[in-house]
């Protein structure tokens, strides 16, 4: 789209400035040489959802469906990398989980493997769900332990030779977050009732000002999740971004000797990369911790509200 | 000028920009963190924990942009 934009500009400004845009848009496409177009496209390539999966034998060419339409909405479902590695990390995470609870289920005292998975669901309970949701939390436990645990797979499988993050793909982040706003609706109409959900939509104002509360507080109900799912993913992309363009330096200086400093910058930022894959996840299961608890808390202030406003 | 060349101008210019933000308030964070440390020694569990929390909804904000930015450089 651009291309044409460029040729109607340059047909209609002078024959100079048609040489220089003719060369510009030469150097960017072909990529003359070492061109920047040429390594850039080429780095993409690691970063993007492909239909190739890259193994230490060779690439394997995954199957594509053709896309289909329902009511206007395209749907593809062909198989891609991203969708092998969520895949990868789910029987990942049911392995672990079935292994740590056989483990702890046999013997009286916690050991092993099961004991390190019970540290982190006891921070979890401890940490994250009471403290923000109250005892009552503990039966949103299951959601909020898959969502750690899936999203904490799903990333360190990025940092391994030859894997990708699936949640590096926005597709993936956005699912995770729609689950989540589902998950704090739920959260609060079974605390507060559907009469006080929606009650709450309305803020407590003079009912004049409904017109204009109500859509703001939709739009609000749906501001939270969007941002934990830009959150998660520029975090896991930015990160390969910088990886993989400190790896284009190598490209860039072609020398054996300029490459080891490149390669020490990787080897910092890798280590910054496991940092904040748990830390995101941390941050998402927190996150949405927090926003349950908020629908759940809010019955309390509600019912004295009303109490109050009883009176007229 | 060439429009692909203004788009990776903006892409650039917008980077920078949100990276200042992004210093800036997690700057201020961690200077009343360090602050409220050093005034109450006990507490800096739970203010390490509240200030990583805030960091990471900073950096959201922050992210969001930037995927703007990723956005125009690479169409």
């Amino acid at each position: 789209m651009i291309d044409t934009t460029q040729v109607h500009v340059t047909v209609e400004s002078g024959a100079a400035e048609h040489a220089v845009a003719d060369t510009l848009h030469a150097t960017v496409t072909h990529g003359a040489g070492h061109g920047e177009g040429n390594l850039f496209t080429e780095l993409l390539h690691h970063l993007q959802d492909s239909h190739e999966l890259d193994t230490p034998f060779g690439a394997i060419h995954l199957p594509e469906f053709a896309p289909f339409h329902v009511g206007g909405v395209t749907i593809d479902l062909s198989i891609t990398k991203h969708v092998v590695f969520l895949w990868v990390a789910g029987a990942l995470l049911i392995t672990l989980a079935i292994a740590a609870a056989r483990s702890n289920a046999r013997k009286p005292v916690p050991h092993g493997f099961g004991n390190m998975m019970e540290i982190v669901a006891v921070f979890i309970r401890d940490e994250i769900a009471v403290p923000n949701m109250g005892t009552d939390g503990i039966k949103y436990m299951p959601y909020l332990l898959t969502t750690f645990f899936f999203i904490l797979i799903m990333n360190l499988l990025g940092l391994v030779p030859y894997g990708s993050s699936a949640t590096a793909n926005v597709s993936v982040t956005a699912g995770l977050a729609a689950i989540a706003f589902v998950m704090i609706q739920w959260a609060a109409i079974r605390a507060q009732g559907i009469g006080h959900y929606f009650a709450h939509l309305t803020g407590g104002v003079h009912w004049l000002l409904w017109p204009i509360m109500i859509p703001i507080e939709i739009l609000g109900l749906f501001t939270k999740p969007f941002a934990l799912c830009i959150r998660l993913f520029a975090n896991m992309s930015g990160g390969h971004i910088v990886i993989v363009s400190l790896i284009g330096l190598i490209f860039i200086f072609q020398s054996y000797i300029i490459a080891v400093a490149p390669a020490g910058f990787v080897v910092g930022i890798m280590f910054l990369e496991l940092f904040v894959a748990f830390l995101q996840a941390y941050i998402f299961t927190m996150l949405t911790s927090l926003f349950m608890g908020l629908g759940m808390k809010t019955e309390g202030h509600q019912q004295h509200g009303e109490h109050l406003e009883a009176g007229h | 000028m060439d429009p692909k060349a203004l788009g990776y101008l903006a892409a650039g210019l917008g980077a920078a920009i949100t990276v200042i933000g992004a210093g800036l308030g997690i700057g201020k964070l961690a200077a009343a963190a360090m602050e409220a440390s050093g005034r109450q020694p006990e507490v800096a569990g739970q203010v390490r924990t509240s200030m990583l929390i805030a960091a990471a909804l900073i950096e959201g904000a922050t992210f969001f942009a930037l995927a703007i930015c990723i956005i125009l450089a690479t169409k």
